[in-house]
C-alpha cells in the first residue's frame, strides 16, 4: 500500500513538473519572439489562456502579438523594442487582479492589454486606478464607465448597440424578444434597449435570461415562437451561443422570419456554432474579416501568415490589435511611455486601422468607431449590410441621447 | 396554452438528455462510490469522437465514442482509482484534478475555440414541438437504458456487478473477483457518458469545457434517482425535467435552476437515498 502511493505521489509529481515545463516554454517562445537584450520596453498582455473564456481570449492575445511584432520589425517605439509579458487570467476574476498587480509591479510594465468579460475589467479597474498604471481594453461592452486609467478600445453601446436597433427599426421590426446570459453586460444592454424601445415606438415582448454556460434553450425557444417577436436581440456571451442557435435552427426558426441580431457572434464564434445554424442572421460590430480597408487586407494576411491560414479575423481580435498600435502612437507622441504622458498625448491620436479610421477621444478615453451591421454567409465570413458612413463618437454615458436620460 | 402544452414534450426530451449524461454516472458513482468529476470529460471525449468521424458517419460514432471514453475510464481506474477505493472524497479531489487536465489536453489538441459538428442530413426537421435531434436522444436514452437493464439482469457479468454492489465482501468470498467486476464496471460506465456526448452535438457546444456544463446535473439525477438504482435514475431523470421545463416556462432559466437545487435539497430531507435505494445488511 505503502509503495503504491508514492508511486502515485511520483506520477503526480512528474506530471506536475512536465506541465510547468510546458508551460513555462510556451511562456518563454511567446516574449523571446521580440525580447532583445536590455533596451526593451516591457508591456504585459493579460488574458484568459485556460478555462471557460478562454475561447475567445486566446485570439485577442494572438492579435496583441502580432501587432507587438509588426510594430518591432518596424523599428519599436521611442527606439526601442517591446516585450510582451503574458499572464494567464484564467476565466477567473481575482486572478486578473492578482495577475495585473503582478505586472505593474513586478515586472514594471508600461501598459498592459487585457481583459474580455465586464466582470474582468471590474477586477482590475481599482488596482489599475490605485497604482495609477495604464489598461487596454479590447473588448465592446456595456458602456456607463470610464476610468481615467482604462482605455476602452472596443465599441461602446453608442457605437454597436443603438445602431443595431437603429438598422432594426429601419427594416420594419416593431417587436422585439430580448435573451441574454444572466451577468452585468446583457443586463445593462437591454435596459438601454428597452430605454430605445419606449422612445422609439417598438414594443419588447419578453426579456429572457439564462446562466453563463447555459445549453438547454427548448424552453426559451418555445417561449419566443408563441411570443411571435419580429425580432430577436441577443446578448447571450460564450458557448450558451451555440446551443440557442443550434436549438433555434431544429425548432424550425428561420432568418428570414424571425432575425437574431447578435453582439457577441463574431466570425471565431460562426466557427463553432457551425455555419448552417446560423447563416442569414444579424450581427453588429464595427469590424469584419471582410472589411474593405488597406489596413485590413495587410491584417488579415499577417494573421494568417502568423497563426495558420484557416484562422479567422474577429472583433476584439482587431480591437487588441489596434489598442498596441494607439498606445505605440501616443507614447510616441508623448516621446515617453510615462503613463500620464501617454494619457495626455492620447487625446487626438488618429490611426488608419483595418476597421477604418479610430481616433482616441481625450475626455473619456474611448475610441471612434463605424458602426457595421452584417449578415452572417453561409461560407462562414460576414457580410456587411449597412454601417454608419463615418465614426461615431464615443457616449458611453449616452448623454446626447434624450431617451436615455433615466439610465445613467 | 399551446405553450403550455408543448413544455410537456420538451420536459420529457430535457429529461432523456439527464439520463443520458447521468446513465454512466449510476455505475461509477452509484455502483462504486467514485465521485468522478472526471465523467464530464468522457461527454467531452465522445463529442470529439463524434467531430473526428463526422465523414465517417454519425451512427458508427456513437460505438466508437463508447469504446473511447470506456478506454479513458479504464485508464483512470487501473492508474489512479483503483488505489483510492473506500475514500471518496480523496476520489473527488483526484478525479478533479484529472478532469482539469483533461480539458487542457482537449485545448492542446483541438484548440479552445468550439468545433463544429455538423448533424445528419436525416435529422433535420421535426415532428411538432420536437426537432428531430431531440426525438433522437430520447430513442437513444430508452435503448440505453434497455440495453443497461438487460445486461444487469440477464446476462452472469451483470448479476455478478449486482452482487458486488450489494455486498463487496460477500460476493468477494463467493470467488467473484471483484476486481475485474470494478474495471468492466467503470469501463461501461464511461463508454455510456461517451456516447451521451455523441448525442450532445446535436444540440449543444462542442468545445474544451463542455463537460462543466453537465456534470453538476447528472450528479444530481443519480443522488435524487438513488445511488446504483437504474430506475431511480429514469424517474428521478424524467421528474427533473419536467420540473426545469416548466419551472423555466413560468419564471426564467436562472430562478428555474433555483428550484431544482430546493426541490432536490428539500427531496433529500424526506428520502436521503433517493427514490429507491437498495437495504442491505453490508456494513458499508
Amino acid at each position: 500500500m505503502r509503495n503504491s502511493l508514492w508511486r502515485t505521489g511520483a506520477v503526480i509529481a512528474l506530471s506536475t513538473v512536465t506541465l510547468a515545463a510546458c508551460a513555462g516554454q510556451s511562456g518563454k517562445s511567446d516574449t523571446s519572439a521580440s525580447s532583445g537584450g536590455g533596451n526593451t520596453i516591457k508591456v504585459g498582455i493579460l488574458h484568459s489562456l485556460s478555462g471557460t473564456m478562454a475561447i475567445s481570449e486566446v485570439t485577442v492575445r494572438d492579435a496583441e502579438l502580432l501587432a507587438i511584432d509588426e510594430i518591432n520589425a518596424a523599428g519599436g517605439v521611442l527606439g526601442k523594442k517591446l516585450e510582451p509579458v503574458v499572464e494567464d487570467g484564467a476565466s477567473d476574476w481575482p486572478t486578473f487582479a492578482e495577475k495585473a498587480t503582478k505586472l505593474i509591479a513586478q515586472d514594471k510594465v508600461a501598459t498592459v492589454f487585457g481583459g474580455w468579460t465586464s466582470a474582468s475589467r471590474k477586477a482590475m479597474l481599482p488596482v489599475f486606478e490605485k497604482r495609477k498604471a495604464l489598461l487596454w481594453y479590447p473588448v465592446q461592452y456595456e458602456g456607463l464607465e470610464s476610468s481615467p486609467y482604462i482605455f476602452y478600445t472596443g465599441a461602446t453601446t453608442n457605437q454597436q448597440i443603438v445602431p443595431g436597433l437603429d438598422y432594426l427599426k429601419e427594416k420594419g421590426k416593431k417587436k422585439l424578444f430580448l435573451v441574454g446570459s444572466d451577468y452585468v453586460f446583457p443586463r445593462t444592454a437591454n435596459k438601454i434597449i428597452k430605454a430605445y424601445a419606449a422612445a422609439n415606438g417598438m414594443e419588447v415582448l419578453g426579456e429572457e435570461y439564462t446562466p453563463l454556460g447555459h445549453t438547454e434553450y427548448s424552453t426559451l425557444v418555445n417561449k419566443i415562437t408563441e411570443a411571435k417577436p419580429d425580432a430577436v436581440f441577443n446578448t447571450l456571451n460564450g458557448d450558451s451561443n451555440v446551443a440557442f442557435f443550434k436549438q433555434l435552427k431544429s425548432a424550425g426558426v428561420s432568418a428570414e422570419q424571425m432575425p437574431v441580431m447578435s453582439v457577441s457572434v463574431a466570425e471565431e464564434e460562426v466557427k463553432g456554432i457551425g455555419v448552417d445554424n446560423v447563416a442569414g442572421q444579424l450581427v453588429a460590430w464595427n469590424y469584419y474579416q471582410t472589411t474593405d480597408t488597406p489596413a485590413n487586407q495587410k491584417f488579415v494576411a499577417a494573421f494568417k501568415a502568423k497563426y495558420g491560414a484557416d484562422k479567422v479575423t474577429s472583433d476584439p481580435m482587431e480591437a487588441g490589435y489596434n489598442a498596441v498600435y494607439l498606445w505605440a502612437e501616443a507614447a510616441k507622441k508623448a516621446g515617453s511611455t510615462d503613463v500620464e504622458a501617454v494619457k495626455k498625448a492620447a487625446g487626438g491620436v488618429s490611426l488608419d486601422r483595418p476597421e477604418g479610421k479610430v481616433t482616441i477621444d481625450g475626455d473619456n478615453q474611448h475610441v471612434y468607431k463605424t458602426a457595421r451591421i452584417g449578415v452572417v454567409q453561409p461560407d462562414g465570413q460576414i457580410k456587411e449590410v449597412w454601417n454608419s458612413g463615418e465614426p461615431i463618437k464615443p457616449d458611453p454615458y449616452l448623454k446626447t441621447y434624450s431617451w436615455a436620460g433615466g439610465l445613467v | 396554452m399551446e405553450g403550455v402544452l408543448n413544455q410537456l414534450p420538451i420536459g420529457l426530451s430535457i429529461g432523456a438528455v439527464l439520463l443520458l449524461i447521468a446513465l454512466g454516472l449510476t455505475f461509477t458513482f452509484g455502483q462504486m462510490g467514485v465521485i468522478n468529476m472526471a465523467h464530464g470529460e468522457f461527454i467531452m471525449a465522445g463529442a470529439y469522437t463524434a467531430f473526428l468521424l463526422q465523414s465517417v458517419g454519425f451512427l458508427v460514432a456513437l460505438p466508437a465514442a463508447f469504446v473511447v471514453a470506456g478506454l479513458m475510464g479504464l485508464v483512470l481506474e487501473r492508474t489512479l482509482i483503483r488505489r483510492f477505493y473506500g475514500r471518496p472524497l480523496d476520489t473527488l479531489l483526484l478525479t478533479w484534478g484529472v478532469s482539469l487536465m483533461l480539458q487542457q489536453l482537449a485545448r492542446d489538441l483541438f484548440g479552445a475555440p468550439n468545433v463544429q459538428v455538423v448533424s445528419p442530413a436525416w435529422l433535420r426537421g421535426g415532428l411538432g414541438i420536437l426537432p428531430y435531434n431531440r426525438l433522437f436522444i430520447m430513442a437513444l436514452a430508452v435503448l440505453s437504458v434497455l440495453a443497461i437493464w438487460a445486461y444487469m439482469h440477464r446476462t452472469g457479468q451483470g448479476r455478478r456487478m449486482r452482487a458486488v454492489m450489494q455486498n463487496r465482501r460477500l460476493a468477494a468470498t463467493s470467488g467473484i473477483d471483484t476486481g475485474r467486476v470494478d474495471q468492466r464496471t467503470f469501463f461501461i460506465g464511461s463508454g455510456l457518458a461517451g456516447v451521451a456526448g455523441v448525442a450532445l452535438t446535436l444540440i449543444g457546444p462542442v468545445g474544451p469545457t463542455l463537460g462543466t456544463y453537465y456534470i453538476v446535473d447528472a450528479f444530481l439525477v443519480v443522488v435524487a434517482g438513488g445511488l446504483g438504482q437504474l430506475r431511480g435514475a429514469v424517474l428521478a431523470a424524467i421528474g427533473l425535467g419536467l420540473l426545469n421545463s416548466y419551472a423555466e416556462f413560468w419564471s426564467d432559466a436562472s430562478l428555474a435552476k433555483v428550484i431544482v437545487f430546493v426541490a432536490i435539497i428539500g427531496f433529500l430531507q424526506i428520502r436521503p437515498q433517493g427514490l429507491f435505494f437498495v437495504r442491505s445488511r453490508a456494513l458499508t
